[in-house]
């Protein structure tokens, strides 16, 4: 299955939907996509993983590398993924620790926005 | 022993029939969906490596060679990084994804019943079929 990138904006976040395949020959179509739109100055993305049936290390990277270029604009980068078998290449690398990961995009907004409203106080 | 031999050109988009032929071989020796998914990630990282680092020494003229082999209860794969001849090559240059450490620690992580072996030319995964569970079942 290729691999597809949508976005639109919701209560002040970014979501950015993919589904099938993220692996070495697709990875850098959502490094692309991703690129574009911490380059247009959406710096906090909720990248929904539902419709993704398989993650390899390639896509991993994109989404560290994702993660990085947000936060040097002070944004963040939450994931939103329920499917054991995605969920299982975040635990064996690691990488539970590194990524909020939440059960829907409700969720991960709402973690989003007091994440940055706790900053904004601190 | 019934044997599935795949050379392809070492193209990422490759890898992808790679990591289908091999859950398939394994969907019919009858692992069940928790170790299909193991399988696929493990194999999905040798042969993305193997198609880093083939195409680093040989060039589009290499082969990348996966051999799977099913007895009775095991699933043995090789993976191969070979010259334009289907010879081995002993010796690859790093690449940023031989180097990555996060495709090491998923082969290694994903790769079931023991530690991947590094060989002169490739790896092997073994895989020893475990008995299904009902929700296994039910997913198939």
């Amino acid at each position: 299955m290729d691999l597809s990138v949508t976005s639109r904006e919701e209560s002040g976040r970014t979501v950015v939907e993919v589904s099938g395949e993220i692996d070495v020959y697709t990875a850098p179509t959502l490094r692309e996509r991703l690129n574009e739109l911490v380059g247009a100055g959406h710096h906090h993305l909720v990248v929904d993983m539902e419709g993704v049936e398989f993650l390899d290390s390639t896509g991993l990277g994109v989404l560290v590398g994702g993660l990085k270029r947000v936060r040097s604009h002070d944004g963040s980068l939450h994931l939103v993924c329920q499917r054991e078998k995605i969920l299982k290449v975040f635990r064996i690398t690691g990488l539970t620790k590194v990524f909020p990961i939440h059960d829907t995009v409700a969720e991960a907004i709402a973690a989003s926005a007091a994440a940055d409203e706790a900053n904004a106080t601190s | 022993m019934p044997t599935v031999d795949l050379r392809f050109t070492p193209l990422p988009e490759h890898v992808r029939t790679a990591r289908l032929v091999a859950v398939s071989v394994a969907r019919r020796a009858g692992f069940g969906e928790d170790q299909l998914d193991e399988i696929r990630i493990a194999i999905g990282e040798a042969c993305a490596r193997a198609v880093s680092a083939t195409e680093a020494a040989a060039g589009r003229a290499g082969l990348v060679d996966m051999r799977l082999s099913d007895d009775e209860d095991r699933l043995d794969v090789t993976v191969l990084r070979c010259d334009e001849d289907g010879a081995p090559l002993a010796e690859t240059p790093p690449t940023a994804t031989t180097e990555d450490p996060l495709s090491l620690a998923l082969m290694t992580g994903a790769a079931g019943s023991s530690a991947p072996v590094t060989a002169p030319g490739g790896v092997r995964l073994i895989w020893v079929r475990e008995a299904a569970t009902a929700g296994a079942d039910q997913q198939v």
